[in-house]
């Protein structure tokens, strides 16, 4: 068996959280996530629509990186009021990288400390993630699973909605406010179906054991009885990986 | 006929110590920074600013000029971080509301629309409720569910900048993306405009010219004419964003002394020696636009 890098593997698992989506916006923010929707829009889920990171929604995904020859293949106008309007429409599923995840699943991308008002580090402030989590699905990309990301208590800044019955509002139900899908890791994948939306250990990446997901995870996980490993990429998808990521621009993605 | 045309230092004269301004763009595309450069120029003080942040937000927080700041992110998008923004917020410096992009934008909507909220159910369950006490819960007359109430965000001053504009102030934009700046201009007292390209009126008439301006001249105060004013954010498809300048911004802001060293080379200068110490408008012209 040849080697298959980490990254490859952990794109290929990704692109399988759109399979069932049908006909929504696939929004990946940054390589991996991009990537791994491309490869979905590409040989999984086709109905997919995704855009060209700008302000058009595209026909085919367009490779990451210096286009070379390639010429973007529009399909429609998708500038950002219209994003909004597709999202609190609900159907889009978005991949995005916060910065703090917790056992709700809530995520954080603003600000880390204890103090609002004069954080310890200010990040980008919430951008979108609160209507973006309240209105469709949405999954993860962390590239360094430790409990700095993964915090013990709530995140710093709650700035995507998740599982949390303290913060519901009148009239409304957890099922309602979170759909919280996936998280994928360079340790695993996860996701929030455990007893009560307890995150669970869905896959493991080769080599790697439950016992040392856990110690980089600050909260309890659900841990099944068998827990498989990540799949293996098929060559056939690992040629469109190629394709995508022509100057393989993802090399780099895990820090190796 | 109105002629709406005015000095950057006329329209900038129109903000006040303690105004709320609003600023269109998004991150390091289509900002009004030779309006902004004005500003810092300027006396005025104390300001709320309102703006989807990029290096706007950064230098007037570098100035001082800022109270408030009303966000959703402050970011050059290639470099995340816009560093004296950060500088602000970890100091304590300003006082902020932080909301949602597209509460941010309903926010601008409710004003332009002159109403007092936009129901919603962005920001249910998040810190932005807990960080904003001033945006409160509305029980629904339908349902017997709580909503955002997301509250107006009216502006007094609107400072945008577009491709080409009329001395009627009929703006035109052709990038592929608006970015608000129409409900920014709905959302103020007073429209600001630059303009790379000051034109005839008959321009609009021509072929489908008329279907890229995007809100009606009664919403433009004033127009400036600027070549190169959205510089170093892009103007597209005119000019993309200066990679190089704004990584020279942003590795001052780890210097001591850096943000009165940038102030001094590319505020304290008029537009045309701005302009030459940025490399030239023909260099500008040639900025590649970005690909992602």
């Amino acid at each position: 068996m040849s080697e298959i890098a980490l990254v490859d593997r952990i794109i290929c698992a990704a692109a399988q959280v759109w399979k069932d989506d049908g006909e929504v916006l696939a929004t990946g923010i940054g390589i991996v996530p991009r990537l791994a929707a491309s490869l979905c829009m590409r040989s999984i889920n086709t109905d997919l629509m995704m855009t060209d990171s700008e302000a058009w929604i595209v026909q085919e995904p367009v490779p990451i990186g210096p286009r070379g020859g390639y010429q973007v293949k529009r399909e429609s106008h998708m500038g950002f009021a219209r994003i909004f309007d597709n999202v609190w429409g609900g159907k889009r599923h978005a991949m995005v990288g916060p910065t703090q995840v917790d056992r709700f699943g809530q995520g954080n991308i603003s600000m880390v400390g204890s103090d609002y008002a004069k954080p310890k580090s200010m990040m980008l402030g919430v951008r979108g993630f609160p209507g973006n989590s309240i209105n469709h699905a949405n999954s993860f990309f962390v590239p360094n699973h430790s409990t700095k990301v993964f915090v013990s208590g709530e995140v710093d800044m709650v700035a995507s909605v998740g599982y949390n019955p303290a913060r519901l509002e009148q009239g409304w139900s957890l099922e309602e406010v979170a759909d919280v899908r996936y998280v994928f890791t360079n340790l695993c994948v996860m996701d929030f179906g455990g007893p009560n939306h307890q995150a669970r250990l869905v896959s493991l990446h080769p080599g790697v054991t439950a016992a040392q997901v856990q110690e980089a995870t600050g909260f309890p996980l659900y841990i099944p009885d068998q827990v498989p490993t990540t799949a293996d990429p098929t060559p056939a998808q690992l040629a469109l990986l190629a394709e995508l990521d022509p100057h393989n621009l993802r090399a780099s993605v895990l820090g190796a | 006929m109105a002629n709406k045309l005015m000095s950057a230092a006329q329209a900038v004269a129109q903000i006040k110590d303690g105004m709320t301004v609003g600023i269109g763009g998004w991150g390091p595309r289509r900002k009004p920074m030779a309006l902004v450069r004005e500003l810092l120029r300027s006396p005025a003080r104390d300001l709320t600013v309102v703006a989807y942040g990029g290096a706007d937000v950064g230098m007037l927080c570098a100035a001082g000029k800022v109270k408030k700041l009303v966000f959703a992110f402050v970011s050059l998008d290639f470099i995340p971080l816009e560093p004296y923004f950060r500088q602000a917020r970890q100091s304590g410096a300003i006082e902020v509301m932080e909301v949602d992009e597209g509460l941010f934008m309903l926010g601008l909507k409710a004003a332009a629309m002159r109403v007092p909220f936009i129901p919603t159910r962005i920001g249910l369950g998040t810190d932005v409720l807990k960080h904003n006490p001033d945006l409160k819960l509305v029980p629904s007359p339908y349902d017997g569910k709580h909503w955002v109430a997301m509250p107006a965000l009216p502006l007094d001053v609107a400072l945008l900048h577009v491709d080409r504009a009329d001395a009627r102030g009929v703006c035109q934009v052709k990038g592929p993306d608006l970015y608000m700046d129409d409900l920014f201009a709905r959302a103020a007292k007073s429209t600001f405009v630059s303009c790379d390209e000051l034109v005839e009126s008959s321009h609009f008439a021509q072929g489908e010219e008329a279907r890229y301006v995007p809100w009606e001249r009664s919403e433009t105060t004033g127009v400036v004419h600027l070549p190169y004013g959205a510089h170093p954010s892009s103007c597209a498809p005119l000019y993309g964003f200066d990679t190089k300048h704004f990584k020279e911004y942003a590795a001052s802001a780890k210097e001591e002394g850096g943000w009165a060293n940038y102030f001094d080379r590319y505020v304290q200068c008029s537009q045309e020696q701005y302009l030459e110490r940025v490399g030239g408008p023909e260099a500008i012209a040639k900025l590649p636009l970005p690909v992602f």
